[in-house]
């Protein structure tokens, strides 16, 4: 399925992306990773400090969309690319690799490269490694899914 | 008052996930397909945020502590280990394979449906696993 080039929407998305990266280091003192701010949720990483704005922060992502619909009248595009029995394996595994590498698209993607740690250029250099990899074995060599 | 930060802060955050796109594992599956139906929108997204995050970071940097908070807490890592470059490959797979990363997916799950719900569960089991090993 083709999607839209959207540059001008998505350098500003990314925009409001990396204000919200400063906001929260401005106010709480923190990174803006995902993975890491759920990792806050769960054990063993727990604790009573870190958990209310971690829990705060989720709740925020998940009105966004219900927000965004209020606004504006739209829901966002949200087309699902992975069939139901491969979803639970996709997430498993990319919670799991961004639990161990401490990071993901956000944490060292944006707030780690915007540091300029050398840490995170080489995870995002990985990760998008593997995950062109992984789309073109999943396109191109089993095919069948684009 | 760290709590409605974060509240609002992720509020603000989905927004710019929606956006820009990275809420449509399709168009976020695109970006990664360069032999295929390429849409290369994404890079625009790591452009927009690292140009705002990076001179913010800079001026938060010279300042001694954030507004509700007693310190930064700015990583110190600076080694090149198994875990991190291991952990970031096996993330790159999961990535590939849904088109989601773990904002946009927390995002999406109040656009509803049986496949986000299974695909947040099973990460929250991931990083669970992770963090005990």
């Amino acid at each position: 399925m083709q999607t839209e080039f959207t540059p001008l929407l998505s350098f500003f998305g990314g925009a409001v992306i990396g204000l919200a990266a400063v906001l929260l280091m401005a106010t709480n003192g923190k990174i803006a990773g995902v993975s890491g701010i759920i990792a806050q949720l769960l054990p063993p990483g727990w604790n009573k400090i870190d958990f209310p704005p971690a829990l705060a922060f989720v709740i925020g992502l998940i009105l966004a969309i219900p927000l965004y619909q209020w606004f504006t009248g739209n829901l966002p595009e949200t087309t699902m690319v992975a069939e139901h029995w491969l979803l639970p394996v996709a997430g498993l595994i990319t919670g799991f690799g961004a639990a161990l590498g401490n990071g993901c698209t956000s944490g060292h993607g944006v707030c780690g490269i915007s540091r300029l740690s050398a840490r995170s250029l080489v995870a995002t250099g990985t990760f998008m490694v593997t995950a062109f990899i992984t789309v073109y074995l999943l396109r191109h060599v089993i095919g069948g899914t684009a | 008052m760290n709590s409605l930060a974060a509240l609002l802060v992720g509020l603000i955050f989905g927004t710019g996930l929606i956006i820009s796109g990275m809420v449509n594992p399709a168009k976020v599956q695109n970006f990664l397909d360069v032999f295929g139906h390429w849409d290369p929108s994404l890079a625009f997204v790591m452009i927009g945020a690292i140009a705002v995050t990076l001179p913010g970071y800079k001026v938060l940097k010279n300042r001694q502590k954030p507004l509700f908070d007693v310190s930064f807490s700015w990583p110190t890592r600076t080694d090149l280990d198994g875990r991190l470059i291991g952990g970031a490959a096996i993330f790159g797979i999961g990535w590939g394979l849904g088109g989601l990363c773990p904002g946009p997916a927390l995002t999406v799950l109040s656009a509803g449906g049986l496949g986000i719900i299974l695909f947040v569960a099973a990460m929250l089991v991931g990083v669970i696993v992770a963090r005990n090993l």
